[in-house]
């Protein structure tokens, strides 16, 4: 990669009479070989594919048929009228409604309870921060266990306050919500770092000037702390939604998406759709849908976001 | 919240504990976030019949090691770890070589393309992977089948080839490479040093924390990446962690105590690393969030 002979070339020209120009031979040269290994990489497997599943998705294309002939808007119509794309679609709805508010909340919550210099703080992050090492198969089979409606821990729990057992996993009414603890246990982690480091740049001063003032802690942290935050909280929201609207793995390890279908998620669907019945056309379309919700709903954030968030110059 | 909150007051105003009132919420919550652990180790020490007990035997009588040998027989986990390792490490030495070089370019050489090249590669960072895994698998395929049958599908260096090289990772390393003063590039320029050395003597010594970094996220995200492997691989002997234990629980459904103990050694590993390295990583983490702010 290293051109000696241009390197020679460079130093016989004064710096400034290049810049004017058009970009010299040999930083044209450096530029590109250094840019190309990297680039092939990423337009390969990164941006041809994006142009690639969406032409697939006009196509009627699966692994069975070697011809792909173009349908139009068929595979879109066909989604629009698949009573599981739906379903599907409110699942992944109703889960990242109520796993971003709750991440962050119990993020936040944690986050400021640690944000102190008291004895054992160091135990109490490490458990949170244990968290984010966990895969998320290895985390959604110890949940399973737990959740496990005969032998499981929770339902022993539930025994003792006289609550009865419950089907959890198997149920179709619990056990999207099943998945939701297991997700927001195994996100804590990360969203109690993101806030600590955050909580950690508000400046003493200002919470400080707050409590002279003769505000109590409640209204410094509502008034003070929390407008402070809303960087990390935007960011926080855009991450997690962006992440719960894909969620996979754990429903591919508890259910498979059911009991009938209760657990269907968007992604789940697409996989299922994709590598299981081949359906690459539909599958595509399902993917562009996908995307089109990840877009519009982090548009919207970063809109209202941007109103309630604060940064500091 | 608020109840935390109103909480946080009080010990300025009449000091009773003899600790920080915050412990009350601390503990109670530490237990809850390490209970899965804990009940994961219990159940992988226990027999089948204090597993299968309803209440459940929360204290084994004796120790039970033996599930551990079983798994092992059962599935070879310590394939998958290799496997997940050299998937891991090679994915993020080259991230380092081929981001530090591509975002170097971005950052400070002027070449034809390089907007419009620039502009593609972060379009990318915006698509979820979703909607580009099935040409992606398409990709791997043909690539096994009519270049290279170790990159291909059911080799693990289909886990690594496609993602040897991020469009996060070029971003992040060009952004981080523009702070820096160019001061130094530009006199040891004068001295006639050529833009690899100025890379590789100046460039990123200075770029150690961001390195680390993404060295750091790299390595996270391919040791617990699970849709393509599991897309892409179908053989055991080819298998990563979370995709052999996904197999394994598959295979062995109710065998809980079988399961745990497969599950113990699959994230041991990474507990241990994430253990010793806490700050690294923690780090690392916290400035993903921190650079929006």
């Amino acid at each position: 990669m290293t051109d000696p002979a241009a390197a020679l070339r460079r130093r016989s020209r004064p710096a400034s009479q290049a810049r004017r120009r058009l970009p010299r031979a040999a930083e044209q040269f450096s530029g590109w070989a250094f840019v190309t290994p990297g680039a092939v990489i990423i337009l390969l497997f990164g941006a041809a594919p994006i142009v690639w599943s969406a032409i697939m998705s006009f196509q009627r294309s699966n692994l069975l048929s070697p011809s792909t002939p173009y349908v139009g808007l068929r595979n879109y119509r066909q989604l629009a009228h698949d009573p599981i794309v739906g379903q599907a679609i409110q699942h992944t709805l109703i889960y990242t409604i109520l796993f971003v508010p709750g991440t962050m909340l119990v993020g936040l919550f944690l986050a400021v309870a640690m944000n102190r210099k008291i004895r054992f703080i160091s135990v109490y992050r490490t458990a949170a921060y244990a968290t984010m090492a966990i895969s998320t198969i290895s985390e959604a089979l110890v949940f399973i266990w737990l959740f496990d409606p005969s032998y499981g821990l929770v339902n022993y729990f539930l025994s003792l306050l006289g609550i009865p057992q419950q089907q959890f996993l198997n149920s179709p009414t619990e056990a999207l919500y099943v998945i939701l603890v297991m997700t927001i246990w195994g996100w804590t982690g990360f969203a109690v770092v993101i806030y600590l480091a955050a909580l950690q740049g508000v400046p003493q001063s200002l919470t400080e000037a707050a409590a002279i003032d003769g505000a109590s802690s409640w209204a410094t942290f509502r008034r003070v702390t929390l407008p402070l935050l809303s960087p990390a909280s935007l960011f926080l929201a855009v991450w997690l939604t962006i992440n719960a609207l894909q969620l996979f793995d754990e429903v591919y390890l508890s259910t498979q998406g059911g009991p009938l279908n209760a657990t269907t998620v968007l992604v789940y669907y697409l996989y299922d759709q994709a590598f299981q019945d081949f359906n690459f056309g539909y599958a595509s379309a399902i993917a562009y849908v996908l995307f089109l919700f990840i877009l519009v709903i982090t548009a919207i954030q970063f809109r209202v976001g941007r109103r309630f968030t604060h940064y500091r110059s | 919240m608020s109840a935390a909150a109103a909480t946080a007051g009080r010990p300025s105003r009449r000091r009773r504990l003899p600790f920080s009132p915050w412990h009350l919420v601390l503990i109670p919550a530490t237990l809850v976030l390490i209970l899965p652990f804990a009940w994961l180790i219990v159940t992988s020490v226990e027999t089948p019949a204090e597993a299968l007990h309803f209440p459940p035997i929360l204290t084994p009588h004796v120790i039970r090691l033996g599930n551990y040998p079983a798994a092992l027989r059962a599935a070879p986990f310590a394939r998958f770890f290799v496997n997940s390792a050299v998937v891991a490490v090679t994915t993020v030495a080259s991230n380092l070589v081929l981001c530090s070089l591509a975002g170097y370019a971005f950052a400070r050489l002027r070449f034809l393309g390089r907007g419009a090249l620039f502009v593609v590669i972060m379009t990318t960072l915006m698509v979820p992977f979703q909607v580009t895994m099935i040409p992606q698998f398409i990709i791997t395929k043909w690539l096994g089948t009519h270049l290279l049958a170790p990159i291909g599908i059911n080799h693990i260096g289909a886990l690594i080839v496609p993602n040897a090289a991020t469009a996060f990772g070029v971003f992040f390393l060009r952004q981080f490479f523009r702070t820096l003063p160019i001061e130094y590039e530009e006199s040891a320029r004068v001295d006639g040093a050529s833009r690899l050395k100025i890379l590789l003597r100046i460039v990123l010594p200075l770029s150690t924390p961001a390195l680390a970094t993404l060295a750091a996220l790299t390595f996270l995200d391919s040791w617990n990446n699970f849709l393509w492997p599991l897309i892409a691989i179908n053989s055991t002997s080819q298998m990563t962690l979370p995709l052999g234990l996904a197999m394994f629980q598959g295979a062995h459904s109710t065998e809980w105590t079988l399961l745990m103990a497969g599950n113990v050694m699959s994230l041991a590993p990474m507990l241990i690393i994430f253990f010793v390295a806490q700050r690294f990583f923690v780090r690392s983490i916290a400035s993903t969030g921190l650079a929006g702010t």
